[in-house]
């Protein structure tokens, strides 16, 4: 069955009308959805039938900002459980598609679907990291984890419970009175991460999420991410200008052409991201990395040079 | 001008100019006022002092400008006879519950039209035309409408409040990062929540500045009303003073109301560290 993706309150709406008063560790919610292998899991969750699966499907998506078109006619899958980056030169309508998908914008034309229903104790199916962390400057570290919850059908101690694991599994339970001005850039994104975590999603939406990152600092996220979805009990939709990233954390990658952003071509990595972390893997994913790069180069090179009219 | 150092290396040619080591010229200084702390003080009791020695050394005619002592005298004279308190808490009534009022006001519709469309159309359009308006011109007016008492007084503050307030408030919303919002409904948070929790604090760092502006027009306009018409108060006092060739008085009355703006000012002082301690 399809549905159309709800916008964020009919979202609420479906998920209380669900269980969501019981608390699941994470561990225990993780290990439930066991993946065969995260590489080919694009089996939809219609055909399979299982119950707590859950497909994102862009539907010919298509999108315009006064008179410029930004995005046209996008179609693919994220499977539940799969890592599909998004790469294309920049102003190709990445983060515009990522809005449209989470259902915080709304599309021209087309539409973006889920099919399948979330695990029953997902607080908010589809969460987003954001590039710039979107943290409340006003609030500590574990009131920002807390934030999302508030307004659930959790009680004090259920969120508070909540919160402890996120804040464990991002490292961050010694930081949990800082505020954010406190905190390095890195730090911050944990914080994001950790909210993101509390709600339990099954698929993240991550808008660039280490772009705003030195490249140390990258490095330790990226091997934080591989570690979050790698039993493939949460899904990702991972837009980025970095083709490195995409490679190394993907199970495909949708490639989109320059202005207005169309699907040029998506790329499949057949290797498991476990295997991806092995010295000798490293050649290939160089070279997958440049096929990429020479897909994209002439059309970014045209994209730096264009002029904005707007 | 070639330094001392480089006339001689041009005279010594032997020794090469390139390998000659000299400290880079230091030329970041500047552009980094500091507040002093007692600088300012020192400066004020400097002044104040001087102020003296004229009035002692019978420099100035005393009708014109009362020596720092005896306008000290005049004050605890004033406070001794009661005089004093009568005439403050008089004015402090009226700004009191003129601010309060201005500013309740003013906050909800500030953030009416930081938050609805249709409020911010028919909003945007009135405050433009009735914020030039200096707001003691309309104190006749108000007069005539409420009578002689305590409230045109009030209606006149609570006016020249309501305004200012009401635009610091919706540019306080309107500055609300926008990728807060965002956040917040992509975690299903529901509209009332965002309001308090999202663009409330938010937007208070510029509710608060406007505190302060708000605070000196409810002072300013105080002043003047009760010059127009008030038996008690620190603005009739002044005029009193005044037109009794008072001098004494009447600066005692500016000093008070020194004082008092000083307060106000520390009060949103202390506010600002309270609730804003996360800037």
């Amino acid at each position: 069955m399809f549905l159309p993706l709800p916008l964020a309150g009919e979202v609420d709406a479906l998920v209380r009308a669900r269980r969501v008063g019981e608390l699941y560790p994470f561990g225990r919610y993780l290990r439930r959805h066991p993946h065969p292998n995260p590489a080919s899991g694009r089996g939809s969750a219609a055909e399979q039938g299982s119950k707590d699966k859950m497909d994102l499907i862009a539907h010919q998506i298509s999108h315009r900002f006064g008179g410029l078109d930004v995005l046209d006619r996008v179609s693919f899958t994220v499977a539940s459980g799969e890592v599909v980056a998004i790469v294309g030169p920049s102003g190709c309508g990445k983060s515009t598609l990522l809005s449209i998908l989470g259902g915080l914008l709304r599309p021209s034309e087309g539409r973006a679907e889920l099919c399948g229903a979330p695990p029953a104790d997902s607080l908010n199916p589809l969460t987003f990291v954001f590039q710039d962390f979107a943290l409340l400057p006003w609030c500590t570290v574990e009131a920002n984890v807390e934030f999302p919850l508030v307004h659930t059908a959790l009680d004090a101690a259920a969120r508070r419970a909540v919160v402890d694991d996120a804040l464990r599994r991002t490292g961050l339970s010694d930081f949990r009175g800082a505020y954010p001005k406190q905190l390095s850039g890195g730090m911050r994104q944990r914080v994001g991460i950790a909210r993101a975590l509390a709600v339990r999603p099954a698929i993240l939406l991550m808008d660039e999420p280490l772009s705003a990152l030195d490249s140390q600092t990258r490095e330790l996220l990226m091997e934080d991410f591989i570690r979050l979805l790698a039993d493939g009990a949460m899904g990702a939709v991972y837009v980025t200008h970095n083709l490195e990233e995409a490679v190394r954390l993907a199970d495909r990658i949708v490639v989109l052409s320059r202005r207005p952003g169309r699907v040029r071509e998506i790329v499949e990595i057949p290797m498991t991201r476990a295997e991806r972390g092995a010295i000798d893997a490293r050649g290939k994913l160089l070279a997958l990395q440049n096929d990429l790069w020479s897909l994209i180069r002439e059309e970014a090179i045209d994209a730096e040079r264009e002029v904005q009219h707007a | 001008m070639p330094s001392a150092r480089c006339s001689m290396l041009e005279r010594a040619p032997q020794d090469d100019p390139a390998t000659e080591a000299r400290p880079v010229a230091f030329r970041g200084a500047g552009f980094v006022p500091r507040a002093g702390r007692y600088s300012g003080w020192i400066a004020l009791a400097l002044v104040i002092a001087l102020w003296q020695l004229a009035g002692s050394a019978g420099w100035v005619n005393p009708l014109f400008l009362p020596a720092p002592s005896a306008i000290a005298v005049a004050i605890y004279k004033l406070a001794m006879s009661g005089a004093l308190w009568q005439h403050v808490s008089a004015s402090v009534v009226r700004i009191g519950s003129g601010w309060l009022l201005g500013t309740v006001a003013g906050v909800i519709t500030g953030f009416a039209i930081g938050l609805s469309t249709l409020a911010r159309g028919v909003g945007i359009t009135f405050i433009s035309a009735l914020f030039p308006i200096p707001k003691i011109a309309l104190l006749p007016l108000l007069i005539l409408w409420l009578g002689i008492g305590e409230e045109p007084k009030i209606a006149t503050i609570a006016l020249g409040v309501f305004f200012s307030t009401a635009i610091s408030v919706y540019s306080g919303v309107d500055a609300v990062p926008r990728n807060l919002i965002r956040m917040a409904q992509s975690f299903n948070v529901p509209f009332h929540a965002i309001v308090r929790r999202v663009i409330w604090p938010g937007a208070l760092p510029s509710i608060l500045a406007g505190f302060r502006i708000t605070a000196s027009v409810a002072l300013l306009l105080v002043v003047s009303a009760e010059m127009i018409g008030a038996q008690f108060g620190i603005g009739a006092f002044v005029l009193q003073a005044g037109n009794l060739m008072q001098t004494d008085q009447l600066l005692a009355g500016v000093v008070i109301l020194s004082l008092f703006g000083l307060a106000v000012g520390k009060a949103i002082n202390v506010l600002e560290a309270r609730l804003l301690h996360w800037r």
